[in-house]
């Protein structure tokens, strides 16, 4: 139980990237970009060609996410240069990235199982710290006798995600960003406040994409293969960690909202590896699964508030005629 | 400072519905000239206003603002020296983000905007000063979200965002319409005091004759997509409402017709 819900906390972690990502255009821009299942692909399959062909790790992840910053542009420039339909554009685009993924993999999928990967460096560093036997020394105390193979990867990748998130946080608080935020809230001021929201758009879209990539090509690593259809669905995976994260931990500002998107990321991951392990759930039923999150997360609150204030209201009514009911009597 | 030459707009031009929206106006207005704008139903205001800022562009004609041609100019990039309030108290600012950060992007129209934290701490004070002088009490919440305000209060911020920059020329499209009366009063009387101390060069349109007749030192009403009229100076101070509606009659032959028009 405590080895699963660990993978499940350590990939959480990575695709918190992704879900950053998706805030960005789905919160940010109010643009409702599917480039995401595309993109997410590109990233992993960037990254895998270049570590096959023997480029450093670090940089082919860096790699992928310029990869994916460029597949984001071209969505973005088809929205505001080719006014295509938000939503059409994103699909269009990622259908395109299908067909460019299987390309670049060559095959379905590729192997990393023989290759250095970015966390197989890490974690050889990682283990001259000795930090993993003090903690799991720690957690033997409390009677666990099965250990996470390392610790590196989960708290590494937690400081490079917290990292991503204070950057996306400055960067929103930037002239730039702004007039980015704008574009989703009042596109008609920030244009009339001499701000090119086609120029804005595209880049903003394009940064969204290039954080999907590179949790692409982190997940590819971290798992040692890279398919042409580990993007499927990405984009309400991506959509289930910001919803469930703003629901959990709330919207007041800009930072808050970021840090519930690693939230509701991580959570997911833990909500699905719990749903996994019900008896006649199969791996095969974790899409509808996570559908059905979305719609709760989306649904529930809304619920929850109309009934609030359904008894509100009743407890007016029935103080008002409490009240009348005394004059009666008086 | 804005200089509108033979300038003309047609749509769905070729069609049934073609409409001759502006006809050959021109129009030259000098550093702090402020020109309010009344017509008739379809008279063109609106496109008039459309095409300074650059939403419309005109099939022939001039628009130059301080000597420069802008006719080609996309809208984002002229709106670095055109300051606009619409009639929408909604319109002007982004509900969702706070009174601070709405600052901070009209702060930013006339420069390059750059990857540097747009609400400083220097900055803040400017806006407190800035909304102080709104007597609204805004300078107290400046990290309020824009949502929580009211209408007035938003036109009143919108203007201000409109203005502070102190734009080479303002649009004003009907800003104080959609407002209660006090409210309307309210914005009427800040417009009035931000532009006589900004000097600022005004294109105000108007529903209100008596507003029209109130503000600026030049008048103009337009009709059927022509300027059919105009007061300056001395000769817009004697003109009443009455005078207005009979100069229409007789220039036009027919009663004037707006069914938002307000008298005064």
């Amino acid at each position: 139980m405590f080895i699963s819900m660990f993978g499940a906390v350590e990939s959480g972690v990575i695709y918190a990237i992704m879900a950053l990502g998706v805030y960005l255009t789905f919160r940010v821009l109010d643009f409702p970009d599917l480039t995401v299942d595309g993109s997410f692909v590109t990233g992993a399959a960037v990254a895998s060609l270049s570590i096959v062909n023997g480029v450093p790790p670090v940089f082919a992840t860096l790699l992928a996410l310029l990869a994916g910053f460029a597949a984001g542009c071209i969505t973005g420039l088809l929205h505001t240069k080719g006014k295509v339909n938000a939503l059409l554009s994103g699909i269009l685009m990622m259908t395109a990235l299908y067909s460019i993924n299987l390309r670049i993999l060559g095959s379905p999928t590729v192997s990393m199982l023989h290759e250095t990967t970015v966390f197989d460096q890490l974690n050889s560093i990682w283990s001259l710290t000795g930090i993993d036997q003090v903690l799991n020394g720690m957690l033997s105390m409390f009677g666990l006798d099965r250990f996470p193979k390392t610790w590196g990867i989960v708290l590494i990748m937690l400081i490079v995600t917290l990292l991503i998130k204070l950057a996306t946080d400055y960067y929103l608080k930037t002239e730039v960003g702004l007039a980015l935020r704008a574009i989703g809230d009042n596109k008609k001021m920030i244009r009339s406040l001499s701000a090119n929201t086609d120029n804005l758009t595209i880049a903003g879209v394009g940064l969204s994409n290039g954080l999907v990539a590179l949790s692409g090509a982190l997940i590819g690593q971290l798992g040692g293969f890279a398919d042409v259809n580990m993007g499927i669905g990405m984009i309400v995976v991506g959509l289930a960690s910001v919803i469930i994260g703003e629901a959990l931990f709330g919207t007041k500002t800009i930072a808050r909202a970021t840090l519930a998107v690693i939230g509701g990321a991580i959570i997911y991951r833990i909500i699905v590896t719990l749903a996994l392990r019900v008896d006649f759930l199969e791996t095969g039923d974790m899409k509808m699964i996570t559908a059905v999150i979305v719609i709760f997360a989306l649904v529930g609150p809304r619920i929850l508030q109309a009934r609030k204030e359904k008894k509100r209201r009743l407890q007016k009514r029935q103080q008002l005629s409490a009240q009348s009911g005394g004059n009666h009597h008086a | 400072m804005l200089k509108i030459a033979n300038i003309s707009v047609t749509f769905n031009e070729g069609t049934l519905d073609e409409k001759k929206a502006l006809n050959g106006i021109d129009l030259e207005m000098e550093r702090g000239d402020f020109v309010t704008v009344i017509g008739s139903n379809g008279a063109g205001k609106s496109t008039l206003m459309n095409v300074i800022s650059g939403n419309i562009l005109p099939d022939v004609g001039d628009v130059l603002i301080d000597g420069k041609q802008v006719v080609h100019l996309p809208e984002y990039k002229r709106s670095a020296f055109i300051g606009r309030v619409f009639q929408d108290p909604m319109a002007g600012t982004a509900p969702s983000m706070t009174i601070e950060e709405n600052l901070a992007m009209a702060y930013s129209r006339d420069k390059k905007r750059k990857l540097k934290i747009g609400v400083t701490k220097k900055r803040k004070d400017i806006f407190r000063e800035h909304l102080g002088t709104l007597n609204l009490g805004l300078e107290d919440r400046l990290s309020a979200k824009v949502g929580l305000l009211s209408g007035g209060e938003r036109q009143a911020l919108s203007l201000m965002m409109a203005t502070f920059t102190e734009p080479n020329i303002l649009l004003l499209d009907e800003h104080t319409a959609a407002l209660d009366p006090s409210r309307a009063e309210l914005i009427t009387s800040l417009t009035e005091k931000v532009v006589r101390e900004s000097g600022l060069t005004t294109l105000m349109v108007t529903h209100n004759m008596q507003q029209a007749l109130d503000l600026g030192n030049r008048l103009i009403m337009m009709d059927k997509g022509q300027i059919i009229f105009e007061a300056n100076g001395e000769a817009k101070k004697e003109l009443t409402v009455e005078r207005l509606l009979q100069e229409f009659q007789r220039i036009r032959g027919e009663q004037f017709e707006d069914d938002r028009v307000v008298l005064g």
